[in-house]
């Protein structure tokens, strides 16, 4: 059988072109802003990655410190000849070095939270989507129960049992984050669970475990990436609360949220530095994460697809 | 007195009801005495029907009327609530290994909406190619060359191999639904309302598809349609299909010229015929009854032109009225 | 009062996109007379429903009515403003779309609907509109009206529904009725009654109806005229009978030889080879082209301007010949 579209020899331009106006508007709007938070993002990603070779000192190692350089004022400089770019704290660290260390930090349990928590979230509503009756009711209770708690307090309680350190930051906060990807998850395959493609799967024998992780999955993603991406942030913001209150991360190995609260005392009688630069460099971190998120949800909404 | 081969599809008074199961909440209600709402939709109540092999069986009716689910119930894809369903003369659900995949993988369904039927993250050539892996149907080494041969069969260049499905038309779709239906060799398609969701171009298109495979491999179809006209031009035989009952089921050329279930004739008179001209429409009472309620008797007596006391307390049984010509009408009797 | 109640010419509306505006209706004319039923018949992508939106001002943006006169009763419509075509839209010209959700809200009860629609546009105490909805629903056939004012959309069902929004368009009486393939997704039953009410209500009221859809059975039944719609213009038009017994151009033939319901059954269909263009990629002079098995090196080069033959016209340079296939 001979194929069914001829190609049209010769095609009409359109009516007009479009005004220049609304040209130049829309590639204002495609270019700056994600090309910028993209480059802002690898920028943080890169000072993440080689922070330890960056940072002119380790804020980690207590050998390095000197209590005689604690809570010197910005560009003071350093014994060894260097400068105290961004000053020191109040045990001598080097501010800028902290920084960089903490911003480590909070990218490390942002995303490992976020990937750990996704994965678990989305494997539960999936099947709980798919199976249905029984199995679904109970999962379901499971996660209504755990998305009953408030996340601070159920972050609390479990490291206040578990003791400090990043590894148990991290494990507190997916147990209390999964669930609502289970959720989102699930009311999306929901949906799709009934469309023709997940019958044609069935039809033509496929296992149930591959419809589900290979149909299903795929075309549910949507959702839990949007939210995941929210989430990241909120990973974060979470890690540097409980560091701030003091269960989180160990005091040897100060994130930003430590470093904030370590900071806190001398806001007042004017060695600002301690607090604000972890502040704004927290601050400029989720702002980048959100906007970011934000331009990738535009370019996942099929509308634009 | 020549045996008959056996059919390819039996049902036997087989019915499908979608029960509302109570949840926690509600059992819980019932127990301080509420009583519980079960809504039970009664999608097939009890049809009979028997599909030889190579024959196009045109199956009719209007929302509600349960097709869909039966088509989807010889497939397979639902399991009935009472009654059987044969594949070659065995039970399909004490079918198990190897013989239930013979089974699954020869009745295989066309659906209706394209867009739905794919699925948007696989290129064409993984849709088509997916079965084959995953149940070792073919050295690996051939499944390009099968996969176009699956397209240039349905008509397709093979430069789609690399689209995805929203980057090919609705008809191509269904071209691409039919290829992923080939490519498991069955022997038999349930085709659920194909060309009801395409331009009319575009159906000629696929109809004249479904004609030329028949021909070549030698399918069996139950065609599932509401459009009447396109059920005339491709079937051997039809039956008219009512709230989950066959109503009416003979040839094709019987049922179109001598229709003898009521609700035949009204579909067959409220059809647009293009030959027809300023007409005056007359039209049939009454609206389609919901499945969760079917009404006593005979389903369609509350909108029936001719009913008879009879027809509310009884549902009439499909009888012979003429050589291979079977209706459930009281009238018959009468 | 003229016999003509709506002259369109020249109507262009175009979508903006960012390759630049593409004419989803390019260059429309047609006549319509009062008590007039016409027939807009197209396939997907041909701009028929467009059409019917660019008549009354619907179309929101990124599309844009570009260029045309839409005469209604000796007014310009694209010079009035919306508070003009506000006045008019419910009133004299009244819609009816595909799907009835559209129409109708789903959290008002259909009883303060329809009043509503009565009192935007005149004086009229609760009591009357109230009587004169009991009536219009009495006329599409829904049975205990009074109580079903007070109901909602979603408790009735699809057909009813849809008779609704036939009671809505009718309550102003008005002087034309645009529907947008109001029975496509409804069965064939219904699709009857939906018919009958709307050729009553026709000829009762003598309201002009200009029925979009791609069912050329229902205009056969239906319509007085018909107007054929391909890749943006009209390519055929006249009076029911003569364009479906004897089509003048390739594609209205083709439609109709590719209708289960013509051929004899088990033969191959007659197929228009290829698919209609998208709206970016329609074909220089006739869009029809690629696809016409009549073609000649003319069709390529300049679109087809339109031919009158008495009652009909067309738009080809190779028109089928007087005495042809008969359906």
């Amino acid at each position: 059988m001979t194929p069914t579209d001829p190609e049209p020899t010769g095609t009409i331009g359109p009516l007009t072109d479009t005004p220049r106006r609304v040209a130049i508007l829309k590639k204002l709007r495609r270019r700056p802003t994600v090309r910028g938070s993209v480059i802002a993002l690898l920028i943080l990603i890169v000072v993440v990655m080689v922070a330890p070779y960056f940072a002119p000192q380790n804020p980690y190692d207590l050998a390095n410190l000197n209590l005689l350089d604690g809570r010197l004022a910005p560009r003071s400089p350093m014994m060894d000849g260097g400068t105290y770019w961004l000053g020191t704290d109040d045990q001598g660290r080097d501010m800028l070095s902290a920084i960089l260390y903490g911003l480590r930090i909070s990218v490390m349990v942002g995303l490992t939270t976020v990937a750990l928590a996704t994965t678990i979230g989305s494997l539960v509503g999936l099947v709980a989507a798919y199976v249905g009756g029984f199995v679904d009711a109970m999962l379901m209770r499971l996660v209504d129960f755990i998305l009953g708690f408030p996340t601070i307090l159920v972050a609390l309680v479990l490291l206040s049992m578990l003791g400090r350190g990043i590894d148990k930051v991290i494990l507190a906060l997916v147990i209390v984050q999964w669930a609502h990807y289970a959720r989102i998850m699930r009311s999306r395959a929901l949906q799709e669970r009934h469309k023709e493609y997940v019958e044609a799967a069935a039809n033509l024998g496929f296992p149930a475990w591959r419809i589900m992780l290979f149909h299903l999955l795929p075309n549910c993603l949507g959702p839990v990436m949007v939210f995941a991406t929210i989430q990241i942030a909120a990973a974060i913001v979470l890690e540097a609360t409980l560091s701030f209150l003091g269960v989180g991360v160990p005091v040897t190995e100060p994130s930003l949220g430590l470093l904030i609260a370590n900071g806190f005392q001398y806001l007042l009688s004017g060695d600002y530095w301690i607090s604000m630069f972890p502040g704004l460099a927290l601050l400029l971190l989720i702002l980048t994460i959100n906007i970011l998120g934000d331009r990738l949800r535009e370019s996942l909404d099929p509308r634009h697809a | 007195m020549k045996t008959e081969e056996t059919p390819v599809i039996e049902l036997r008074n087989v019915h499908k009801r979608f029960e509302h199961r109570p949840d926690l909440a509600q059992r819980i209600l019932a127990l301080a005495g509420r009583p519980i709402d079960r809504r039970t939709v009664y999608a097939v109540n009890g049809v009979d029907l028997a599909i030889r092999r190579g024959e196009v069986l045109g199956l009719v009716g209007e929302s509600g009327c349960g097709k869909s689910t039966l088509g989807r119930v010889v497939a397979g894809l639902h399991h009935q609530t009472e009654g059987e369903v044969l594949f070659k003369g065995q039970h399909a659900d004490q079918l198990r290994g190897a013989e239930r995949l013979a089974y699954i993988l020869g009745v295989q369904m066309i659906f209706q909406d394209p867009q739905a039927s794919l699925n948007p993250r696989q290129r064409v050539r993984q849709i088509l190619s997916e079965a084959l892996k995953v149940h070792k149907l073919s050295p690996r080494a051939e499944i390009p060359a099968r996969v176009d041969r699956a397209l240039s069969e349905v008509g397709l260049d093979s430069e789609y191999r690399e689209r995805f499905s929203h980057q090919i038309s609705g008809g191509q779709r269904q071209r691409i639904g039919i290829a992923r239906a080939l490519m498991v060799s069955p022997s038999f398609m349930v085709c659920d309302e194909p060309v009801a969701a395409l331009d009319v171009s575009i159906q000629a298109q696929i109809i004249n598809l479904f004609m030329d495979l028949r021909e070549q491999h030698g399918f069996t179809y139950l065609f599932i349609s509401h459009d009447l006209g396109v059920v005339r031009h491709i079937s051997d035989r039809v039956a008219i299909m009512y709230l989950g009952k066959i109503v009416e089921i003979s040839t094709a050329a019987e049922i179109f010229a001598r229709a003898n279930h009521p609700y035949t004739q009204a579909l067959l008179a409220e059809v647009p015929d293009i030959a027809r001209r300023g007409r005056t429409f007359i039209p049939i009472k009454g609206e389609i009854p919901s499945p969760l309620a079917p009404p006593s008797g005979c389903t369609f007596h509350p909108r029936c032109p001719h009913v008879m006391p009879v027809c509310k307390e009884q549902a009439p049984p499909l009888d012979l009225i003429a050589p291979g010509h079977w209706s459930a009408c009281h009238l018959n009797h009468a | 009062m003229t016999e003509e109640l709506l002259k369109v010419r020249g109507l262009r509306t175009a979508f903006h996109t960012e390759a630049g505006a593409w004419p989803a209706v390019d260059g429309v004319d047609f006549t319509l007379r009062r008590g007039e039923i016409l027939g807009l018949v197209g396939e997907s992508g041909s701009g028929k429903s467009v059409t019917g939106f660019s008549l009354v001002g619907l179309i929101d943006a990124p599309g844009e009515v570009v260029a045309g006169e839409v005469i209604f009763d000796g007014t310009d419509l694209r010079q009035l403003d919306e508070e003009g075509l506000r006045q008019l839209r419910g009133n004299r010209i009244a819609m009816i779309f595909q799907d009835p959700l559209m129409t109708l809200n789903p959290v008002l009860r259909i009883g303060e609907q329809m009043m509503e629609a009565i009192q935007t546009h005149a004086k009229v105490s609760n009591a009357e509109a109230r009587t004169r909805c009991r009536e219009a629903l009495e006329k599409v056939g829904i049975a205990s009206a009074e109580s079903r004012l007070d109901s909602y959309p979603h408790e009735f069902s699809g057909g009813m529904r849809q008779r609704v929004a036939i009671a809505i368009a009718m309550l102003n009486n008005p002087d034309l009725i645009i529907a947008d393939e109001p029975t496509t997704a409804l069965d064939v039953t219904i699709q009857g009654q939906i018919l009958y009410r709307m050729q009553e209500v026709c000829r009762t009221l003598n309201t002009a109806l200009i029925w979009i859809t791609h069912d050329l059975g229902v205009v056969a039944e239906l319509a007085d005229r018909v107007a054929v719609m391909y890749a943006g213009r009209i390519v055929e038009t006249g009076p029911v009978s003569e364009i479906l017994s004897a089509p003048r151009h390739p594609y209205t033939q083709g439609l109709l030889q590719s209708m289960p319901g013509i051929a004899q059954p088990g033969a191959r269909l007659q197929q228009i080879k290829g698919m209609a263009p998208s709206l970016t990629k329609r074909p220089s002079g006739c869009a029809f082209r690629p696809r016409c098995p009549n073609a000649i090196a003319r069709c390529a080069e300049q679109a087809p301007d339109i031919t009158t033959e008495g009652s009909r016209s067309y738009r080809c340079y190779v028109p089928i010949a007087r005495e042809s296939v008969p359906v």
